[in-house]
């Protein structure tokens, strides 16, 4: 299945068998056209630039940035739901990113989506029962009604819905229950990876917390692998094993989740971190807060250097000038700073 | 001192086809003037129509204030006429929107939005109201404000509406600010600046800040008194300190419990990963309240008392001089402590 759309295709990846996801190099740009007729590609906008990352197998990797960072973009990519600009993306041994759509098709049994917004991505003329059981279908999972609908019903139950809620329309579903049909028709085909992009963002606060607990009790009992892309940090520190902060296209900083979290290396995760309010006055009023002044600069401008440095506290003459290599400041711990890990712990 | 704002008993039901939605029950607070209060709750909890019966903006039809006072300023606002109401709204109560990008008017410059308030409101003439709306600008941290002062609401960010919507509710030197979900919309870093703005600003100037918010965490950091909600009526009241480190009602306790914390620990007592203790099932249906308590259904601690009668706000024992009040059966006997199903993570 491997294409040979890369002279280095043959170079498959080497991290050892424990890795699931290889992703090299991967860049997303959207042309920016003008004129009417003929268009033209006037400039281009740096959706993803030059990423790297690694997913082991049964692992959650957390991908975390602000609105506009590219987070969404690569996870989109990687199910090839975008055909990337550059890069590879290897997959259980095989390079996807120029790979054909029937070769796709078959592909993605292996890898699905679930999505942010349960009131917009499910059909609102489709039975939940139907949502679920399409991929069946599509993919020649069952064989006859009978088995069609005895999956169905498993599926629903295996997320918390009764069966006989199949027959019911999506407007008949709270948020959360809607969610639970869009986590169901992820597992449908028995995938091994899933991207999760924001579960939860939309959801109330009380609901946040079943949802969770769902995916972890689902990763547990069939193996499954994550990419959660999410913008609540909280959130991400909970379930993820490790995370990726994103900003501006770029991959900033990479490391398991405990030294993400206690002992960050790039200014921009600090801030981040600083910014996220914690439930208790007292503990809130002793922590360290860094305001980030001005806001995330326009993609299709990025600034010269580092793309963070109008914006960081430790900024010096050389961050406007030089791009930072995302490298090894510690061991396991990725970070794209020229100034770390030159500060002190968090 | 006597408080700037007494709302009493206030009832707003919406009446539809489906019945009769009773959003907002016998709701009774108070705002002292120069405070920030924190109103919290889930979607659909009555809080923002509970903000919006303040300035009597309720759609009516199918909306109506039925029962209550809000005393603001010395005068039952709910008595006053249209025309008095208007000279109330925007000069001496104004309110900040949740989203910034459709609270604008997207085809008037800025200038317009900004001076035709303080020309209506403060009678002074188009120069006076411009001098007026660039320092509020700058004040607000707007850079150049001369020149985007002359601009539309398209080119601003999200985080620089917001502040623009700042700007226009501070115009008239209010005593009262009501900021529904002021930064649900924003970015985290972005959030961080609005929230440190809007209580420099409000400090500063000695207005009182009603924040409405479902983020838990906002709360803890900027407000200094909490009411919670659930199902159109308040439910535990009390100092920010009080509320985060002594919850007494099951409900608050269920919130706080359910959201991952920055703080928390990551694996129980025995080492396994430390689950999520989510409130199940789902808030009730507004039109066809139970009869008793309407948390019972989703609480661990209801008895049979519980379903027969809805407890009223009680007082409980508290640290410092601020009146903690909760409405649930078992208050007393259930101790914070035991309340608190996580235990460790807290």
């Amino acid at each position: 299945m491997t294409t040979a759309t890369m002279p280095q295709a043959a170079a498959t990846p080497t991290a050892g068998d424990d890795t699931l996801l290889d992703v090299r190099g991967l860049k997303m740009y959207f042309p920016v056209t003008s004129g009417i007729l003929f268009q033209r590609a006037v400039a281009y906008i740096k959706a993803v630039d030059d990423v790297n990352f690694t997913v082991r197998r049964g692992e959650t990797l957390g991908l975390v940035g602000e609105s506009g960072c590219g987070k969404t973009t690569t996870g989109r990519c990687i199910l090839r739901l975008y055909r990337p600009t550059e890069g590879q993306i290897w997959f259980d041994g095989v390079d996807i990113a120029q790979a054909r759509t029937g070769q796709m098709r078959t592909m993605r049994r292996q890898m699905q989506i679930i999505f942010q917004d349960p009131y917009s991505s499910l059909n609102p003329r489709m039975t939940a029962g139907n949502i679920i059981g399409e991929p069946l279908a599509v993919h020649g999972l069952v064989s006859n009604k009978r088995e069609y609908r005895e999956r169905v019903g498993e599926l629903l139950s295996n997320v918390g819905l009764n069966p006989y809620m199949a027959d019911r329309f999506p407007h008949e579903f709270s948020g959360g229950q809607r969610q639970r049909i869009g986590v169901a028709r992820a597992l449908s085909v028995d995938p091994s990876f899933i991207v999760c992009d924001e579960p939860v963002s939309a959801l109330d606060v009380s609901i946040q917390a079943q949802i969770i607990n769902l995916l972890e009790d689902l990763q547990e009992r069939y193996n499954l692998t994550y990419l959660f892309i999410a913008h609540d940090l909280s959130v991400v520190r909970h379930i993820s094993d490790r995370v990726a902060v994103m900003y501006l296209g770029k991959m900033v900083e990479i490391a398991d989740r405990n030294a993400i979290y206690e002992n960050p290396q790039h200014p921009y995760t600090r801030a981040l971190l600083s910014a996220v309010p914690i439930p208790d006055p007292v503990l809130d009023a002793q922590r360290e807060r860094i305001i980030l002044s001005g806001e995330v600069p326009s993609p299709l401008n990025p600034p010269s250097g580092c793309v963070f440095h109008p914006r960081c506290p430790i900024a010096t003459d050389d961050c406007t000038r030089v791009l930072p290599e995302a490298r090894e400041v510690l061991p396991d711990h990725i970070a794209a700073c020229i100034n770390a890990p030159n500060y002190g712990p968090y | 001192m006597d408080p700037l704002l007494e709302v009493k008993n206030l009832q707003t039901y919406f009446f539809t086809y489906e019945g009769v939605v009773k959003a907002v029950d016998d709701v009774t607070y108070e705002v002292m003037p120069g405070e920030t209060l924190g109103l919290v709750g889930e979607s659909g909890c009555g809080k923002s129509v509970s903000a919006l019966s303040l300035m009597r903006l309720i759609p009516d039809p199918p909306g109506k204030t039925i029962g209550g006072e809000v005393i603001f300023d010395g005068e039952n606002i709910l008595d006053v006429g249209m025309d008095d109401m208007r000279r109330i709204r925007g000069a001496k109560m104004a309110m900040v929107f949740q989203e910034p990008m459709t609270s604008l008017n997207p085809v008037l410059t800025l200038d317009r939005q900004l001076t035709e308030t303080i020309q209506l409101h403060m009678g002074k003439s188009r120069d006076e109201a411009r001098r007026d709306a660039v320092d509020l600008l700058a004040r607000v941290g707007i850079p150049d404000p001369e020149r985007r002062i002359r601009q539309y609401p398209h080119q601003f960010s999200g985080g620089m509406r917001q502040r623009v919507m700042i700007a226009m509710a501070l115009s008239c030197n209010p005593r009262l600010i009501i900021a529904d979900e002021p930064t649900t919309a924003l970015d985290v870093t972005i959030q961080a600046q609005i929230l440190e703005l809007m209580k420099s600003l409000t400090q500063d100037l000695g207005v009182a800040l009603i924040i409405i918010t479902h983020n838990l965490g906002v709360v803890a950091r900027y407000a200094d008194r909490v009411n919670v909600m659930y199902a159109g009526k308040i439910i535990e009241r009390g100092s920010a300190y009080e509320i985060y480190t002594n919850p007494r009602h099951p409900y608050t306790v269920g919130l706080l419990d359910s959201v991952p914390r920055l703080d928390q620990r990551l694996t129980d007592e025995t080492g396994n990963a430390a689950k999520l203790v989510p409130i199940e099932g789902q808030p009730p249906d507004l039109v066809n309240l139970p009869q008793g308590c309407s948390f019972r259904a989703r609480c661990r601690w209801a008895v049979d008392q519980c379903a027969v009668e809805a407890p009223t706000l009680q007082p409980v024992p508290s640290e410092g001089d601020e009146p903690h009040v909760s409405a649930c059966w078992r208050t007393d006997e259930l101790g914070a402590q035991a309340l608190s199903y996580a235990g460790g993570g807290r």
